[in-house]
């Protein structure tokens, strides 16, 4: 093991962290949340001349086939500055998902596209009384003649209503909560009988419900072979599981560095707050769980192409669970040790809180995951 | 980075596996996996059986008899000892007192006391703690006068582990009371054996015996015994602290009692089923294995940094608060396995050759004890509100 950065991850870690500590003030960021797009098209177009958005492509596709270090590194440099472009649908989820089980027709119409910056997708797949289960899927794919009809709905699609193409899980047999007989589908986000209804969430990413009625599909839609979708499914899932951790740390790290410039320059009693000794415990208390975080974190990315499902699938849990809880105690520490200060929107420590709290509620919360893990005892 | 062990590293922990379930004697690895007392002789003969084979020091150079492993393998030498059973190296000798010796040392303390320390012809014990000085530790005054060749040596000293097992003491002693207290301490090397030198032992809440006491009674040591400089002492304890960072994560340990939890989790029944099917306890377990995963990716982290010649103090502090509290909490669940036969507790039922009755069965007899006697590894080695005061003046930079 060696977790030292080569030459290049170096290099690819300062270009990015350059880039968003420029790019995401606070103040550049509130005007992007506000937006009509919720982010920026601009910084969406310099990610792809960075080549950021063909890390997870394969090189036959304009890719740079990257390992999971290098999407450590970038998604840990997003989390130290809160972007909010849809990086994690699109360029990780994504097309991890398209380069391992589309066909060769999509990964040529979508994957160049998606390392150049000129297409966005989605995955829509959790339903609204799912929570964060994956295998609990009732969204109906129907044979016809030409293809297929889906008819169902998806909750908290992150990113969707920014996307142009929906990763749609849909039932082609079997029943609720069986992995068997769950077919995946790319289909186009404005095709007729999909709506997608896009709302803001608490720490300044988007996401959509999405409404499928008798929306018709060619067999050309289809990713993957028919009733196999789960597999690819959980994978891609993971390999995003594995990104958000890294985010997540990158977001305390930040936390962190914020909180005990706050407590050096706060002066309280005469002296700055940060020479009494139950804010140092606290203080150390954050540094203790963002230093297990990051050790998930990368136990995360190790195991995130491991084409063995139960040991990827105990890793990305342990990982997603420990973040969660991390995350939590870190947050939470941050808002206490800043005061009244900490509760006010105009400094950035709150959205880190409100960001590391959303991570913990995406794809599984703590609870989730160590139920998950559980089943690895 | 390279997130994934090489094959060297593979190919290491299968040949370091091998050799210790071909080797260990198997009665001590039952107590050891028993969790029942080791004793002084158990100890000797495993460090022999590794002396044999070269392994004997593993953090040492070649040069003083040691391995010359990095420190990846160190610690994965120190996982499949402790996951199979054998039981833990003595760190006074080969953790403390031969670093020392090492990297301060004369020739001839180096002759004469390192081969003996890896053979373990010589048991050696730590006179650091006093009554009055515990966390503080430089304000020690236990005093050492010189009077021509050597020194004479009075006052007291505690929580000394294995004691009363010891032939060889190596002690923090005050030769000056000029300047800052640090500036006053030496480090002196006591034979056991010295008149004036006397062993009480401490009763501890399991109702065992490990730490004692140390008096001395105008204690005569030849100043060759001296390491380093006088006055230099402190810098020398520094020193020790700072080496073998890796054992300080427990995580031999941290793995054993897991393995353990989860046997017993599973063998140990609610309603009728296995404990680990219990979902309230079930997600306990799971949480202990989460963190244990997390440690142990924290050290490999930690070690990486070491190997690239950077200083780890934080990082050490912070393996020293998560592998207490990990072992503690591990040690937690252990005792509540045993549900109400926490309660009947034998101490006689630990020792070697008991083979008369335990009220739930011998496995469950000492869990309790283990519990208790598991608090002190927050206190032990710079306590926990210690390392906390380092990490935190580190991070604000006051």
């Amino acid at each position: 093991m060696d977790f030292t950065y080569t030459e290049e991850q170096q290099m690819l870690a300062d270009t990015v962290g350059r880039f968003v500590a420029d790019a995401y003030t606070l103040e550049a960021r509130r005007a992007l949340v506000t937006s009509k797009l919720g982010f920026s098209q601009e910084y969406w177009q310099q990610f792809a001349e960075m080549g950021l958005l063909g890390l997870a492509v394969p090189e036959e596709h304009g890719g740079l086939n990257a390992t999971p270090a290098e999407i450590f590194i970038v998604m840990h440099a997003f989390g130290r500055g809160l972007v909010l472009e849809p990086y994690l649908s699109t360029a990780i989820v994504g097309a991890q998902l398209l380069a391992q089980a589309g066909t060769e027709a999509q990964k040529s119409a979508w994957l160049p596209a998606i390392v150049e910056g000129s297409k966005r997708v989605a995955l829509a797949t959790f339903e609204p009384s799912a929570r964060f289960d994956l295998v609990q899927i009732d969204t109906r794919a129907e044979k016809t003649g030409a293809g297929y009809v889906l008819n169902g709905r998806k909750a908290v699609v992150l990113h969707g209503d920014s996307a142009d193409g929906l990763i749609v899980s849909a039932r082609t047999s079997g029943s609720s909560r069986e992995p068997q007989g769950v077919s995946l589908f790319l289909i186009d986000a404005r095709a007729a009988g999909v709506e997608v209804q896009g709302f803001p969430n608490i720490d300044g990413q988007r996401s959509a419900e999405v409404t499928l009625k008798n929306v018709q599909v060619g067999t050309d839609a289809l990713v993957g072979s028919i009733g196999a979708g789960f597999a690819p499914l959980e994978h891609a899932l993971d390999f995003g599981l594995a990104a958000l951790c890294a985010e997540a740390v990158g977001c305390m790290e930040q936390i962190i560095e914020m909180t005990a410039e706050y407590l050096r320059t706060r002066q309280q009693f005469g002296k700055p707050i940060g020479t009494f000794q139950a804010l140092q415990h606290r203080v150390a208390d954050m540094a203790i769980a963002t230093e297990q975080a990051r050790s998930a974190a990368l136990l995360a990315a190790s195991q995130s192409t491991n084409a063995n499902a139960a040991e990827r699938r105990r890793a990305i849990s342990a990982a997603k669970a420990m973040i969660g809880r991390s995350g939590r105690l870190v947050g939470q520490c941050a808002i206490q040790l800043h005061g009244g200060m900490g509760m006010t929107d105009e400094l950035s420590v709150g959205h880190y809180f409100k960001r590391l709290t959303c991570i913990d509620m995406t794809w599984g919360n703590v609870e989730h995951h160590t139920e998950a893990f559980g089943e690895f005892l | 980075m390279q997130l994934q062990d090489t094959p060297e590293d593979i190919a290491f922990r299968a040949e370091v596996r091998e050799f210790v379930i071909a080797n260990l004697p198997t009665d001590i690895r039952d107590r050891v996996l028993g969790f029942q007392r080791v004793e002084r002789e158990d100890y000797v003969r495993w460090q022999k059986i590794l002396h044999k084979r070269g392994w004997g020091a593993p953090g040492w150079p070649k040069e003083f008899g040691g391995t010359g492993w990095n420190a990846r393998q160190r610690t994965i030498f120190e996982e499949e000892c402790f996951t199979n059973g054998a039981p833990r190296q003595m760190p006074f000798g080969l953790s403390m007192v031969g670093p020392v010796i090492i990297a301060f040392g004369s020739p001839e303390q180096q002759r004469r006391h390192l081969p003996r320390i890896v053979s373990m012809d010589d048991w050696w014990c730590q006179g650091y703690s006093e009554p009055g000085s515990g966390s503080d530790l430089a304000s020690l005054s236990t005093r050492a006068e010189r009077r021509g060749d050597r020194y004479i040596v009075n006052g007291q000293k505690t929580w000394t582990s294995f004691a009363h097992w010891a032939n060889w003491f190596f002690c923090l002693v005050r030769t000056s009371t000029q300047g800052k207290p640090q500036q006053g301490i030496s480090f002196l090397l006591i034979d056991m054996a010295t008149p004036g030198l006397k062993v009480k032992p401490i009763r501890t809440l399991d109702q065992g015996h490990d730490v004692n006491e140390v008096f001395l009674d105008n204690v005569e040591v030849p100043v060759e015994n001296l390491v380093g400089q006088e006055n230099q002492g402190w810098t020398i304890a520094k020193y020790l602290l700072g080496h073998e960072r890796a054992n300080i994560a427990g995580i031999g340990m941290c793995k054993r009692l897991l393995r353990r939890l989860k046997e017993y989790a599973r063998t140990e029944t609610k309603r009728g089923r296995p404990l680990i099917e219990d979902p309230r306890f079930r997600d306990r377990v799971a949480r202990m294995e989460i963190d244990v995963l997390s440690h142990e990716w924290s050290l490999m982290r930690m070690i990486s940094l070491q190997q690239a010649g950077q200083k780890v103090d934080v990082e050490a502090s912070i393996l020293k608060i998560r592998g207490s509290e990990i072992q503690q909490e591990l040690g937690e669940l252990l005792m509540e396995c045993a549900g109400p036969y926490a309660l009947p507790y034998l101490p006689q039922a630990l020792e070697l050759g008991y083979t008369g009755p335990t009220a739930g069965g011998a496995h469950l007899n000492g869990l309790a004890a283990q519990y208790f006697d598991l608090r002190k590894v927050s206190i032990y080695g710079g306590t926990n509100e210690v390392q906390k005061n380092i990490i935190s003046k580190s991070v604000l930079g006051l």
